[in-house]
């Protein structure tokens, strides 16, 4: 699952993206190249310094008038990749409401307010409401961590921190458990605690979440809402991997 | 039943032996899993960390493994396990009623464990005995088929006097091929080497071109064209290659793989055997669906006897480097692992999460080594089309598509089991034959494929019109429809693998709005609703379980709209909730029951 190179998407070229021309490198997904020349496909899942797993969905787009999720598909020469279209952000919007009503989010008490990127994800696809009977469900919070705090209510199985821990960190402190609705985060220690885990709160995997789950404890209310990344620009001009 | 426990040790001398037996290879991570389950019963934390230390992975993977695989057990459950196959068939023959009796008789709740650790009851998707159900499953190794109320009394009496289930009368486990209509595939077995003997004497490229001539596609779904499959397996670069069975049949209604690997399963290796050949791999396995596991040892058998023969292992039939053998893995009850990618997830001892496609197996597969993956079907037709040639198949079926087609008949007929048609075979031709009467509608490919209505009955087999990976239920005009949809919902619901967002949330958003307009709530918004969540699952999820979760929903709503329409009472929204049941807390609390009390009489 590593080498997703392929011998046709290794030459450099471009593809169309909502009638743009994008530039692109060998192996990269349609979402690298559109991101690195500073085009918006909403995502959650995939961060630039990370390999691709396509679980959120929000960024599939229509290719050749096909449905696909732009962080899995290889860009490859004439593809006409459409995504900025209302059906395409109406489903993105869809996608949203389902993450929000299968955890427990609520955004006016939350620390991440305003640096969450599924809240501000959801604001630039103009989420108005859950749409969806809310869930409920009752999952976990562990405080155990003298630095972090990790809370499972808000944990939206982007895999982030699983990769990052194992990619940058070397530490493979997470994994994922259970299956169908009641998959969930797991820790690595023997009491499956994060405070006995190998975690450190300068490592990668503790400061790549997209949402609330892993937060540092102590400085939550610092910085005051209203003055955080995402109350000042929206995501879509807060690109992570664009070039500069 | 006196080895296994509650208790969270395990032998430390049995687990070591499990281990070395696996050479502590973090790869058969869910055999080892499936096989320490067996012995102990479940799988106590303690003992999955010395397995990730002797795997050298960490204890979170190995936990993550086995929560993923529904036969795997992190809590203790009863020393008898019973899992109810919860078809609709199953339902349709009375298996509800039946779990609730035995419930009832054990005094265990469904889904819990009693007390004193003896029992769990509960369900699990299609045993693929829909033919002579219905069917339960016992400590994932032994089935019941043809249950009756008075099969059950009698069960019930047995677990209480804790006879162990190898002590029941065997006749509760016999298990019928049930043939009724054998075409090439079922009919006289060719002799064990005589089609790999064939192949030899025309070497592996001539036969992949006569493959390609004989314009065989996969029988297990997808219809992809086999020659072609394995020419891009051969051609790829690596340092070996893999082929690989899959004879997880999971899609509800199907069982005709159970039924080949009881009938024909030599064809079938023999098949496996040319693949190798011709693809040139020297190791295959085949991917043995959980549920099947009574098979196991009569495989074993098999296999042994063709490797005595010299049709397996080193120097085949004497050729010097034609070496090839087979190993059985077990899966541990997970539908999704029947799509390829999942399933090499899986052998390689791991979660069974469907991989991004391309890079595709055959360049990318196990091992990340090019892997042929085929249906036990299609392996079996190649078996057949070397021995007789690609001109003798092309003159059976239709120009589109070639051979035959084994159909698991099931439901309300007179006569169900398998039944082998050549491509192009009318639907109403396999409802006479089967002695169906006053049909409402046929799920022709399991809840994944297509729901025909009696209009619909006059359309052909075939990849051009009904495409079908093998399952035909059938429906009279006494059933509705709405609880089959709301069956297929809930094994949908089940077995989502929970690895991309549509799928995980959307097939319990479904499940929600079938319950809710079953129980009274409908309105013509949650069916609307239901439109909304069948486009998005079609166009967004991960892979085709998610995206083919709503077909049946899509179907019946089209088809069967009244069956639907009977729930709905309002054409506006109507919450989900009843506003008075609300107020049950509070009347126990407060100890009052009166007409104030209830919120009807409020207003």
């Amino acid at each position: 699952m590593t080498d997703h190179s392929r011998i046709d998407a290794l030459s450099p070229g471009t593809f169309t993206l909502d009638g743009e021309e994008v530039e692109f490198g060998p192996g990269d997904s349609i979402l690298q190249a559109a991101t690195r020349a500073g085009y918006y496909i909403p995502h959650l899942c995939w961060h630039p310094d990370f390999g691709a797993k396509g679980s959120c969905r929000l960024c599939t787009v229509r290719i050749n008038g096909r449905s696909g999720a732009a962080c899995a598909v290889q860009a490859a020469s004439g593809q006409e990749v459409e995504s900025n279209t209302d059906d395409l952000n109406a489903q993105r919007k869809t996608l949203l409401q389902m993450m929000f009503i299968e955890g427990n989010h609520f955004c006016p008490s939350c620390e991440k307010s305003g640096n969450c990127k599924l809240q501000a994800t959801a604001y630039a696809m103009g989420m108005e409401g859950p749409h969806f009977e809310e869930f409920y469900p009752s999952r976990r919070v562990d405080a155990s961590h003298p630095d972090l705090l990790l809370d499972l209510n808000r944990c939206i199985q982007c895999l982030l921190c699983i990769r990052a821990s194992h990619d940058a960190d070397g530490k493979d402190v997470f994994a994922i458990g259970g299956h169908g609705i009641q998959t969930h985060l797991l820790v690595n220690s023997p009491s499956g605690l994060l405070g006995d885990s190998a975690i450190a709160a300068t490592d990668r995997a503790a400061n790549i979440c997209p949402v609330g789950a892993i937060l540092p404890k102590r400085v939550g209310f610092v910085i005051p809402i209203g003055q955080r990344s995402f109350d000042v620009k929206p995501i879509s001009e807060q690109l992570e991997g664009a070039k500069p | 039943m006196s080895n296994l426990s509650h208790s969270s040790a395990v032998s430390a001398s049995s687990l070591k032996t499990l281990l070395a037996r696996y050479h502590a290879d973090p790869h058969a991570l869910v055999q080892i899993l499936r096989e320490l389950q067996a012995q102990h019963g479940w799988l106590p934390r303690p003992a999955l960390g010395q397995i990730a230390r002797a795997l050298g992975v960490t204890l979170a993977h190995v936990e993550g493994v086995a929560g993923f695989y529904r036969f795997l057990h992190l809590q203790p459950v009863g020393s008898y396990r019973i899992l109810f196959s919860d078809n609709i068939t199953d339902r349709m023959g009375g298996s509800e009623e039946m779990l609730r009796h035995l419930c009832h008789l054990l005094k265990v709740r469904p889904g819990e464990m009693r007390a004193d650790g003896r029992v769990s009851v509960t369900t699990t998707s299609c045993t693929g005995l829909c033919d002579q159900g219905p069917a339960l499953l016992v400590n994932h190794h032994q089935v019941v088929t043809r249950l009756t109320p008075t099969r059950i009394d009698h069960l019930a009496t047995l677990i209480e006097q804790k006879t162990p289930p190898e002590q029941w009368p065997v006749d509760w486990s016999r298990v019928d091929e049930n043939i009724q209509r054998a075409d090439v595939k079922l009919g006289v077995q060719p002799a064990p080497g005589q089609a790999l003997a064939a192949v030899l004497a025309r070497g592996p490229q001539a036969m992949l071109d006569e493959l390609k001539r004989a314009k065989l596609r996969g029988r297990g779904g997808a219809g992809y064209a086999t020659g072609t499959k394995w020419q891009l397996c051969r051609n790829a670069p690596g340092e070996t290659r893999y082929i690989v069975c899959n004879a997880d049949e999971g899609e509800p209604g199907t069982f005709k793989d159970r039924v080949l690997l009881m009938h024909s399963f030599d064809a079938v290796v023999e098949g496996m055997t040319i693949g190798a050949r011709v693809v040139g791999a020297r190791q295959g396995f085949i991917y043995l669906r959980g549920e099947y596991r009574f098979l196991l040892d009569q495989l074993q058998a098999v296999l042994q006897r063709r490797r005595e023969a010299g049709l397996l292992g080193a120097a085949i039939l004497g050729q010097a480097g034609f070496d090839f053998d087979l190993t059985i893995h077990l899966g541990a009850g997970a539908y999704v692992c029947g799509e390829e990618s999942a399933l090499i997830e899986s052998l390689e001892g791991k979660r069974g999460t469907p991989r991004i496609r391309p890079p595709f197996p055959v360049e990318h597969g196990y091992l990340g080594q090019p892997t042929t993956v085929n249906n036990v079907e299609t392996f079996c037709a190649v078996t057949h089309i070397a021995l007789h040639g690609a001109d003798w198949w092309r003159g059976i079926g239709t120009a589109q598509s070639t051979g035959t087609k084994l159909h698991s008949v099931s439901g309300d007929c007179e006569r169900p089991g398998i039944y082998e048609y050549p491509f192009g075979t009318r639907i109403g031709r396999i409802l006479e034959d089967c002695g169906a009467r006053n049909t409402q509608a046929v799920q022709v490919g399991g809840p994944s494929g297509v729901c025909l209505s009696a209009s619909e009955f006059g359309r052909h087999i075939g990849f051009e019109d009904v495409h079908t990976a093998g399952a035909f239920m059938v429906f009279d005009r006494s059933r509705d429809m709405f609880e089959v949809a709301l069956n297929f919902a809930q094994f949908f619901a089940h077995e989502s693998c929970g690895f991309c967002t549509p799928c995980r949330v959307g097939t319990q958003l479904v499940l929600r709005r079938m319950d809710k307009l079953k129980r009274g709530y409908g309105s013509g918004d949650d069916v609307q609703i239901l439109f909304e969540l069948d486009k998005l699952m079609h166009s967004a999820t991960h892979c085709g379980l998610g995206a083919t979760a709503c077909n049946p929903l899509r179907d019946t709503i089209a088809k069967f709209r009244p069956a639907y329409d009977k729930y709905v009472t309002s054409l506006h929204f109507v919450p989900g909730f009843d506003m008075d049941a609300e107020l049950s807390q509070a009347r126990l609390a407060t100890g009052r029951d009166d007409h104030g009390a209830h919120l009807e009489t409020l207003a």
